[in-house]
């Protein structure tokens, strides 16, 4: 039995853009090219009926999904209850609806 | 060219703020002249390609300011070394001893770019892929290859804005103002010439406060697919390649990230001219800690320095436009011109 010393490797961090897998981006792009106008600003997670009581951030799945940060996505998406108040006030116009439709299509066709 | 009893006002420097105080002052029956350091009028927005928002050419817009100067004296490759006050008029001694005298000035020194080297984490002037967004629209207006030697286009080229500007460790607390919506401009263009290239512009707030430049944002985004990320770069350095791994963190997911480029381009602020210090120790003008002029009242009387005669156009003041510098050079002519009125 190999002796163990205790030591191990901690994943990095860091977001590397240079192995980040995009695919998930590249989909959203194509199949909702408003998705490209966020600013960020956070007015969908401020609404969302669904983030009173859970984690979900429509805010950050965006920007994850930018970053290639797509690993446990499907719990987090599946919170969304599709009431459409985020799109009402996004000030952007995102088809935030159908990001999340989308996102979920995606997450089916890349598994 | 002075008729008997024609007042006179010179105007110092003959960047787009100069041209147009002389244009005006000319226009208004002045005795007009413009000293420029540098051997051409234009200044900093001769050497720019296109400009935002509209992409109108830089060029053209010089030319247009320039065709308003024919009664206008231009002297060019000189400097104003000496001021003396007598009997209400300015004697001014010139860099090569000749004399001019003048009953009012106006001082447009304008300004220059931050020089990048002193970011040295961010590698200018170290490694070869990594240059200003002056050098970048030099090249574009000189039609130089971007990537020289390069069969195929870049792969990813990332733009950092406010270098020498919002940085207290480089002296130059003041937003340039101009660069956020340079950098959408230069991005896009960038994106326009190199469609498969990523493009990333870092930012920390991007400041688009012209009724056009948000719209400039959101084409940027959704027709040209320019990448934001809100985060200031840490540093830069080359790989074995030759590319360039920079370093920032994406302050909006909480992570640090880092990625590969094949060009890093500075978002240069401004900052006072390098003769604007000796001008206002010559005509007596208020500088603030950063060197740019103060007015007697930023408010209201935002083109006055204090001595009496002696008006201030354009970004000596501080960072502004291209359309807020022509307004205040405008501005600076009709202050003069009320001075001149009054002291007949």
């Amino acid at each position: 039995m190999a002796v163990q010393f205790g030591y191990s490797i901690n994943k990095s961090n860091t977001i590397d853009m240079d192995t980040a897998p995009r695919a998930m981006e590249s989909y959203l792009l194509l199949h909702e090219p408003s998705f490209a106008r966020c600013i960020g600003c956070g007015c969908c997670t401020a609404t969302c009926s669904s983030g009173v009581f859970t984690q979900l951030n429509l805010r950050q799945i965006q920007l994850r999904i930018r970053r290639g940060e797509t690993q446990g996505l499907l719990p987090e998406i599946q919170k969304c209850m599709l009431c459409g108040k985020c799109q009402m006030v996004c000030p952007r116009g995102v088809s935030t609806r159908n990001v999340v439709l989308s996102i979920q299509r995606a997450l089916q066709l890349l598994s | 060219m002075a008729t008997d009893g024609q007042k006179k006002v010179v105007v110092i420097g003959g960047g787009i703020a100069g041209m147009e105080a002389a244009a005006q002052l000319a226009r208004m029956g002045y005795d007009t002249t413009i000293v420029e350091k540098q051997a051409r009028t234009g200044g900093n927005v001769a050497n720019w390609d296109h400009l935002f928002p509209e992409g109108r050419l830089a060029g053209e817009v010089v030319q247009q300011l320039y065709q308003k100067l024919s009664p206008v004296r231009i002297i060019t490759g000189s400097s104003v070394k000496k001021a003396d006050m007598l009997e209400g008029q300015y004697i001014l001694t010139l860099a090569d001893g000749s004399v001019l005298t003048t009953d009012a000035l106006v001082v447009s020194t304008g300004f220059r770019t931050f020089d990048a080297h002193r970011k040295e984490e961010y590698g200018y002037g170290i490694y070869d892929r990594v240059i200003t967004s002056a050098d970048l629209e030099g090249m574009l207006n000189e039609h130089q290859p971007l990537f020289p030697g390069r069969h195929k286009g870049p792969r990813r080229v990332a733009f950092i804005h406010c270098v020498g500007s919002r940085d207290e460790k480089v002296g130059n607390r003041y937003c340039s103002k101009a660069c956020c919506a340079m950098a959408v401009k230069q991005a896009s263009k960038v994106k326009e010439l190199y469609p498969d290239a990523e493009v990333y512009c870092f930012y920390m707030d991007l400041r688009m406060f012209d009724r056009r430049y948000e719209q400039m944002y959101l084409d940027a985004q959704a027709k040209s697919g320019v990448n934001f990320i809100r985060g200031r770069l840490s540093e830069a350095s080359e790989d074995l390649q030759g590319r360039l791994v920079i370093k920032a963190e994406d302050t909006l997911m909480s992570k640090p990230l880092k990625m590969t480029v094949d060009m890093l381009v500075l978002m240069v602020g401004m900052e006072p001219a390098s003769g604007a210090r000796s001008v206002a120790e010559m005509l007596k003008i208020p500088v603030g800690h950063d060197g740019f002029f103060n007015a007697t009242n930023e408010l209201l009387e935002a083109n006055c320095s204090g001595t009496p005669g002696v008006f201030l156009a354009g970004t000596c003041t501080g960072p502004k436009t291209i359309p807020e510098t022509i307004a205040d050079a405008r501005a600076a002519a009709t202050a003069a011109d009320a001075y001149l009125r009054k002291k007949s």
